[in-house]
């Protein structure tokens, strides 16, 4: 080896840009680190939603991180295929989010065959409050202050709090 | 890239430029970068650029519609609702200008060629060569007649993106199946204001009823096929709308029961209008504000 530190224990460590608390390990998002033959480096990272702004940062950061290491070349791709699904978030990336005040997703609907269901009523879905563990929480808003997020609130402490939803 | 403009902003769109260029907006990458954007076989480039137009005018037009939302909102919830709607698809209209520029980049560099391609097909196209459905250039109206809008245009899109999700493009097959989810979400909060809405007070319902009824005329031009969407879903890469039309009422059909709104007589006969570059004079003025400050500065780095 060349002395560099391993290009994937750098770019795993590069943090979300919104979701602060999550590497981009965590989140799911970067799905390969090569070391080419001359020593450079190609990343590649896929999208969230198709229009998280986050990702211009997130290459920034990547670039930014291995250069600093000592890599001399840094290529980051994106991958669009397969799409991104909140089940790729990590247990260390769910644990951190609740931690952190941010109610982590449940499994991701399983798609039946035929069109897709309509969902007139907000799911029903037990999300426990991350800040006092009720059960007892409703769902304010399908968006909330970022793409993947909604916004919900606890009928036992009253505090509002946000959801990474399942996609 | 030029550097003749007497800028400060000239150190915010530096490469390694530090927080202040995320802030700023775009030095945006190519959303497609390292994406293989090799045309499948048996489709005429022009052809598959002009079907990646169609697309992402219907989501970025839409998406200028929705963010005028933006501090109008009857509630900061609904706001943020709409921009984050907005924001998806303005995505999924990134995306697929840059893959209409990727198959045919003689359309970008004509307009504008030292611009990625994304932006100088967003900005510096005329309304006539916008391919967007009329439904989402009409205005606004009220709060009610948005949401009608959003639930027509978000059921007829997620029926077509479905389908999408087997194009024999792999990249048009990705931006589906990316949009189906995002879609699935945007369908579910209009459908659900339909229904507050229509099953509300008498003058929610009113107010939701007429939004339907000047709806309603946008709403058979989304299922005829214009010569490109047929021969490229002859190929197998894109959809012909008009297989749409049973997904669609049927849908509508649920939201309209449960918020008790009387379902339209069937629409008249329509033509091809915006798929062809024919455009009503909203278009002419949400252009013109969307695309001023990329025109008056062309140059800029922003």
């Amino acid at each position: 080896m060349n002395g560099l530190i391993d290009a994937r224990t750098i770019a795993e460590a590069v943090t979300d840009p919104e979701l602060p608390m999550l590497t981009l390990a965590d989140l799911g998002v970067l799905r390969s680190v090569d070391v080419t033959v001359d020593g450079g480096v190609v990343v590649t990272i896929t999208p969230t939603y198709s229009g998280c702004p986050a990702m211009d940062a997130m290459r920034d950061d990547l670039r930014r991180g291995l250069y600093a290491a000592g890599y001399s070349s840094v290529e980051v791709r994106t991958v669009l295929h397969p799409a991104w699904s909140t089940d790729w978030i990590t247990a260390a990336g769910r644990t951190k989010l609740a931690e952190y005040g941010i109610a982590p997703p449940g499994p991701a609907r399983e798609r039946a065959a035929g069109p897709i269901p309509l969902t007139l009523a907000p799911p029903a879905r037990r999300i426990a409050c991350p800040l006092c563990g009720s059960p007892d929480t409703e769902e304010l808003s399908g968006f909330s202050a970022t793409a993947c997020k909604a916004l919900r609130r606890c009928r036992s402490c009253r505090e509002p709090f946000e959801h990474v939803k399942e996609i | 890239m030029t550097t003749d403009h007497d800028s400060a902003y000239d150190s915010l769109a530096d490469e390694h430029g530090g927080d202040a260029r995320w802030a700023f907006g775009t030095g945006f990458d190519d959303p497609l970068s390292g994406v293989d954007t090799a045309i499948p076989g048996g489709v005429e480039a022009a052809d598959l650029a002009a079907y990646c137009l169609m697309l992402a005018d219907d989501a970025l037009v839409m998406s200028q519609r929705l963010t005028e939302w933006c501090t109008n909102a009857p509630e900061l919830e609904e706001e943020v609702a709409l921009a984050n709607i907005g924001l998806d698809l303005l995505g999924q209209a990134r995306l697929l200008l840059a893959r209409a520029g990727a198959a045919d980049p003689s359309i970008p560099q004509r307009l504008a060629a030292d611009l990625p391609h994304e932006d100088a097909l967003a900005y510096f196209r005329r309304a006539a060569e916008y391919r967007n459905v009329t439904l989402v250039e009409v205005d606004n109206g009220d709060f009610a007649r948005s949401a009608v809008r959003l639930l027509a245009f978000s059921t007829w899109r997620l029926a077509l993106l479905d389908r999408l999700t087997s194009s024999r493009d792999p990249v048009l097959a990705a931006v589906a199946a990316k949009g189906v989810k995002e879609v699935t979400y945007h369908r579910d909060y209009a459908a659900r204001w339909v229904v507050r809405l229509g099953d509300g007070t008498d003058l929610s319902h009113d107010r939701v009823a007429a939004g339907l009824a000047a709806t309603w005329p946008y709403v058979g031009e989304l299922f005829v096929s214009s010569d490109v969407e047929q021969r490229l879903a002859a190929a197998g890469v894109g959809v012909d709308p008009a297989g749409l039309r049973a997904e669609f009422d049927d849908v509508m059909r649920q939201v309209l029961a449960a918020a008790r709104l009387q379902h339209p007589a069937a629409e008249s006969t329509v033509d091809i209008a915006g798929r062809s570059g024919r455009h009503t004079e909203a278009l002419v003025s949400l252009l013109a504000e969307m695309q001023e400050l990329a025109r008056a500065h062309p140059e800029a780095i922003w």
